[in-house]
């Protein structure tokens, strides 16, 4: 390892000090505040490997149609096989967190309008987060811009209810909800209730009409679900991105140019080219896995389905949900949490957001300082923080009028993608496919062509910057 | 973004301060435009950065003469491949 600098081991060190003592005090405050905890360390960890894998779900699809380099489709497809793995014991045996998500046409266009942006901003939701704690302000300016426009997409109404289907209309009121919450006001709640509600939700393993548990989480969720899918993907990028860089060097090598053995071999030189970030997506998984396993046991062990109860129960009632719950995803989830902060800022300046479904019915506005997800995020920022330092890779880096500019309108299309899709990059695509859901893979597909648009565009941009320059040098 | 001509055959991309996907579209843009066996060095701050360049340069045989760290900023000088 290289030589790490004497006053970033130190800050390395006052990071991981803070937030264990925050660990430790809070639990003297209320053994309650142990789910927060659970919460932050997981965090710390995605942002450790993050950082350490340079793990980007923008990079992997735009470094793709622009580099043609596969790294990074590789970690993730490596990553989801091994998160399916973990995870689906923890579905077989019924301990499982999550809830799959209905599907249709709106997963592929929230996919597609969110991975345009993506590109633009240079990283994807988890991506962003870990840019921050490498101390890059474009970072933190993308997350911020994902906060403000989920938090006003989630409540914006006026001239956009002319744009609602009558059809939705209807049957957001007929779905009888709480007075408190106004399904006929909104764009969003329309959207939610009288559609999104109404589509189908499905499992591969229910597709394929599987009943035994073991079986319909490892045969139908993993295998036919992340495995078969991820493993075709694979093939696809070696045969166009990889194969003629590698029959190449096997030439110059003087060593055999055909055959199956030779194919074989470079399919794996392909999945091995970044150890990093393979190891990386290694880690992620079996973490990721781990963690709606530890969610699934702390809900078991303080008799809760929802962070809310315990909330009640220590006294703090503010930013309750209409059904008494907050934003508990019991597994890895970064937008939510990002549109609650901003959301709970816009309420406390007096702006009444807790009369639609996505804040008011379904996740709350609670205090940050006590939103579980929040805990999560904030600490994956530290736990990036903590690798960069410890790799001389901190530094703060402002941003130019240039960057900030796509990281604006970028974070915003991700902020509205991620509300059409119910989740960004993570929650709507990483997860729901490591977990069987046909919707994960819809998401894909739309964010594959979005970036593809997303690299398209600055292919053009960047084309016209470097004529200008390289005019100037006469090359 | 600033690309110079230092001397013949040698040039300089600076994309310090630029995230993904910037520096590496940077550098392929400009290897695409320099002839075989000039030398082009990349001075860039941000690591991810780095991982898709050397896999780039990696797939495409450019050959990478040295990398230098120092602190967060990175310069990498990079022989174009002669076929």
């Amino acid at each position: 390892m290289e030589n790490i600098e004497r006053k970033n081991v130190i800050w390395a060190f006052v990071l991981i000090g803070f937030f264990s003592l925050l660990s430790i005090t809070t639990y003297m405050v209320h053994e309650y505040y142990i789910y927060l905890t659970a919460y932050l360390w997981f965090g710390f960890v995605y942002g450790m490997c993050l950082q350490y894998g340079r793990f980007c779900f923008s990079s992997a699809f735009r470094d793709l149609f622009a580099v043609g380099v596969p790294r990074m489709a590789v970690g993730i497809m490596i990553a989801m096989v091994l998160f399916g793995m973990v995870s689906a014991f923890v579905t077989a045996t019924g301990n499982s967190t999550f809830h799959a998500a209905p599907y249709g046409i709106h997963s592929v266009i929230a996919g597609f309008i969110f991975g345009v942006g993506m590109v633009l901003t240079g990283g994807c939701a988890s991506g962003s987060l870990y840019k921050a704690g490498e101390g890059n302000a474009t970072g933190m300016l993308v997350i911020l811009s994902i906060s403000v426009s989920q938090a006003i997409f989630a409540d914006i109404g006026g001239w956009t209810n002319n744009l609602v289907p009558y059809a939705w209309h209807q049957s957001a009121v007929a779905k009888g909800l709480p007075p408190a919450i106004n399904a006929s006001d909104g764009w969003m709640d329309q959207f939610l209730a009288g559609y999104v509600w109404d589509q189908p939700v499905l499992l591969f393993s229910e597709w394929l009409g599987i009943r035994n548990a073991f079986a319909a989480a490892y045969v139908g969720d993993v295998f036919v679900g992340i495995v078969l899918p991820a493993a075709l993907l694979l093939v696809a990028v070696y045969f166009i991105w990889h194969r003629k860089s590698w029959l190449r060097k096997q030439a110059e090598a003087r060593l055999p140019t055909s055959g199956l053995r030779v194919e074989l071999a470079g399919y794996w030189s392909m999945i091995m080219a970044s150890k990093r970030t393979a190891i990386a997506g290694l880690v992620l998984g079996i973490a990721a896995g781990l963690h709606m396993y530890v969610m699934k046991g702390m809900q078991l062990k303080f008799g809760v389905t929802n962070f809310g109860t315990l909330m009640k129960e220590m006294g703090i009632t503010f930013g309750l949900s209409a059904k008494g719950t907050v934003f508990d995803p019991g597994y890895w989830y970064v937008t939510t949490q990002e549109a609650q902060w901003v959301g709970w800022v816009f309420n406390k300046l007096g702006w009444n957001n807790m009369d639609n479904i996505y804040f008011g019915l379904e996740n709350g506005l609670p205090n940050p300082l006590i939103n579980p997800a929040d805990w999560m995020s904030l600490a994956l920022i530290g736990g990036a923080a903590v690798m960069a330092l410890l790799h001389n890779e901190f530094k703060w880096k402002g941003t130019t009028r240039e960057l900030a500019m796509w990281a604006i309108i970028g974070g915003t299309l991700m902020g509205i993608g991620s509300r059409l899709g119910l989740g960004c990059n993570v929650g709507a695509f990483f997860v729901r496919v490591s977990q069987g859901d046909v919707s994960g893979w819809l998401f894909g597909i739309g964010m594959i062509g979005g970036a593809y648009l997303g690299v398209k565009f600055f292919n053009w941009w960047t084309e016209r910057k470097m004529a200008k320059e390289m005019a100037a040098c006469e090359i | 973004m600033k690309f110079n001509k230092v001397s013949e055959g040698q040039y300089q991309l600076n994309v310090c301060g630029y995230v993904c996907p910037h520096p590496q579209l940077y550098t392929k843009k400009a290897l695409e435009k320099m002839k075989e066996g000039e030398v082009l060095e990349i001075v860039f701050d941000n690591p991810s950065s780095g991982e898709s360049i050397a896999a780039m340069l990696d797939i495409t045989g450019d050959e990478v003469m040295e990398r230098v760290k120092d602190g967060g900023k990175l310069t990498w000088t990079v022989r174009k491949r002669r076929a």
